[in-house]
């Protein structure tokens, strides 16, 4: 991918309005948004509702399609969808993860998995939807597996965070987990080929080179090989792994520093997310958007990273999340704000070379 | 200390020992009315002054340094909370705030200045019926 020869732009495609106050975290829902499937968006808020948008064929514009309350009392901080799309999996302040699914339209609480003591700040699906992973205030990492007729089953406690977790992620293809933590570190967890038991593998801190304060979000690039963390210390480090030695099984594989952007942000950032073509986004306290991309000019040590664009003032406060589409066909954003709104966004070129891909 | 000497002076040792055994500043135990009154009392005590608000109109930045009247001032954290919610009623929305404590004054300095603007877990700790118990007692009962 060159972007190097061209000027990109970040077009507003839609501002939605509806939830009552800060929304916190996005979600695209796998296999949406392509092959005349219409895009469909969850997001959640501190007004304690999942709100679930698609997109209109006629208009283009979306639509709130429901709105998943009366399930979680307090904030709802992250939502994902399972790999089918099929279930959607809410984490809450309440000390709660409700599991939702579409039947015809509507949405059903159909689980709602207890065990943390106090705020669930994040949940993920592994790539086969067989495993789900939640994380809190209790410094906890919780997987639960994922059994016949929306039975969840706890598998395992993951202590050894001292802080509240802030995210959990999965590899995008192989079941590892990464968590990162208000300690500043980020924590690899692998499964344990001998008692079936999962256990850390390798902390991402300080000594090699990690975060200096709270990490507050990781992402994967398309293959797996290459993740990305942002923090409040100001800067997105970029991280590197033997993709070979992981699938052979090695769960040691070690991840490196490999390159960290700073002098962009002046505060906190809250949320990277790499496009499937390899473009990283950014959200931050400072209500902008940055796009970046690997530069052609390696260096010795590792690639190296450029700005892409700047989008000032992309929302009226803090944006919390970034989101690309899955949709490798399209180059579409959505971002959540405390200023209670999500954007639509398309990356395009910004010369009379406009390819709008709705 | 011994239990002869909590005896021989309840009052004075009462109030000792809470604020010995909340040293953890995040601590979310139940509303006790002394704690109220500590509160009420440290911002009689003007934990504030004219000169620890800076204000960058353009930016839309404003930073507050307060002062804890105790090093270990278990109640830093719920000062700052009350400080923040205050703020949002008296500056427009976009207005980015930070709280400090002022240098120097507090023993776990860093980690009640983390704590106070992490804005996750302060909107965790006003959602805590507790701690917005203590937040809206503080606001509603007397000015800051």
């Amino acid at each position: 991918m060159n972007f190097a020869d061209e000027n990109f732009e970040l077009r507003e495609l839609q501002r939605i309005e509806g939830h009552a106050d800060r929304v916190w975290s996005l979600a695209w829902k796998p296999g949406t948004g392509a092959d005349g499937v219409p895009a469909v968006l969850a997001s959640c808020s501190g007004d304690k509702t999942v709100r679930v948008w698609e997109q209109s064929p006629l208009t283009g514009s979306f639509q709130c399609k429901a709105v998943l309350e009366e399930t979680h009392n307090r904030t709802v901080r992250s939502c994902a969808w399972s790999p089918s799309g099929k279930l959607l999996a809410t984490a809450s302040f309440d000390a709660t993860t409700a599991i939702w699914e579409d039947v015809g339209g509507d949405f059903a609480c159909v689980s709602t998995l207890e065990g943390h003591e106090n705020e669930v700040k994040s949940v993920s699906w592994n790539a086969s939807g067989s495993l789900l992973a939640t994380c809190g205030r209790d410094k906890s990492v919780w997987i639960w597996e994922v059994l016949p007729h929306n039975e969840f089953d706890c598998v395992s406690v993951l202590q050894g965070h001292t802080q509240d977790v802030k995210m959990v992620q999965w590899h995008p293809t192989l079941d590892i987990l990464f968590s990162c933590s208000y300690d500043n570190t980020i924590k690899i967890w692998a499964e344990d080929g001998d008692n079936d038991d999962w256990h850390c593998v390798q902390t991402l801190n300080e000594s090699n080179s990690g975060h200096t304060s709270t990490v507050w979000a990781l992402s994967f690039n398309a293959t797996g090989d290459k993740m990305v963390s942002c923090s409040d210390d100001l800067t997105i480090k970029i991280w590197g792994s033997d993709i070979m030695r992981m699938q052979s099984g090695d769960g040691n594989a070690p991840w490196k520093h490999l390159s960290t952007l700073s002098g962009y942000h002046d505060r906190t950032i809250f949320s990277v997310h790499w496009s499937r073509e390899g473009i990283i986004a950014s959200g931050a306290a400072d209500d902008a958007i940055r796009l970046f991309v690997e530069s052609e000019d390696h260096l010795v040590d590792g690639p190296s990273y450029k700005l892409l664009l700047k989008k000032e003032k992309a929302h009226d406060m803090d944006v919390n999340a970034v989101q690309w589409s899955s949709m490798e066909e399209n180059r579409r954003l959505a971002s959540a704000s405390d200023d209670g709104t999500v954007k639509i966004w398309e990356l395009a070129a910004s010369s009379g070379h406009r390819k709008p891909q709705l | 200390m011994t239990l002869g000497l909590i005896n021989a002076n309840p009052v004075v040792h009462a109030k000792k020992e809470r604020v010995a055994r909340n040293d953890d500043p995040h601590a979310e135990d139940a509303v006790d009315p002394l704690e109220i009154y500590d509160i009420l009392f440290l911002q009689s005590l003007s934990v504030l002054s004219e000169e620890s608000i800076t204000v960058d109109e353009k930016l839309g930045r404003i930073l507050i340094t307060f002062t804890p009247t105790i090093q270990h001032c278990s109640m830093a954290t719920v000062i700052g909370l009350c400080l923040r919610e205050k703020l949002k009623d008296c500056f427009p929305p976009h207005f980015k705030v930070d709280i400090k404590v002022a240098p120097g004054s507090h023993a776990n300095e860093e980690s009640v200045n983390k704590q106070l603007n992490d804005k996750e877990r302060v909107a965790a700790a006003l959602e805590n019926p507790n701690l917005r118990q203590l937040v809206d007692e503080c606001l509603y009962s007397s000015e800051l």
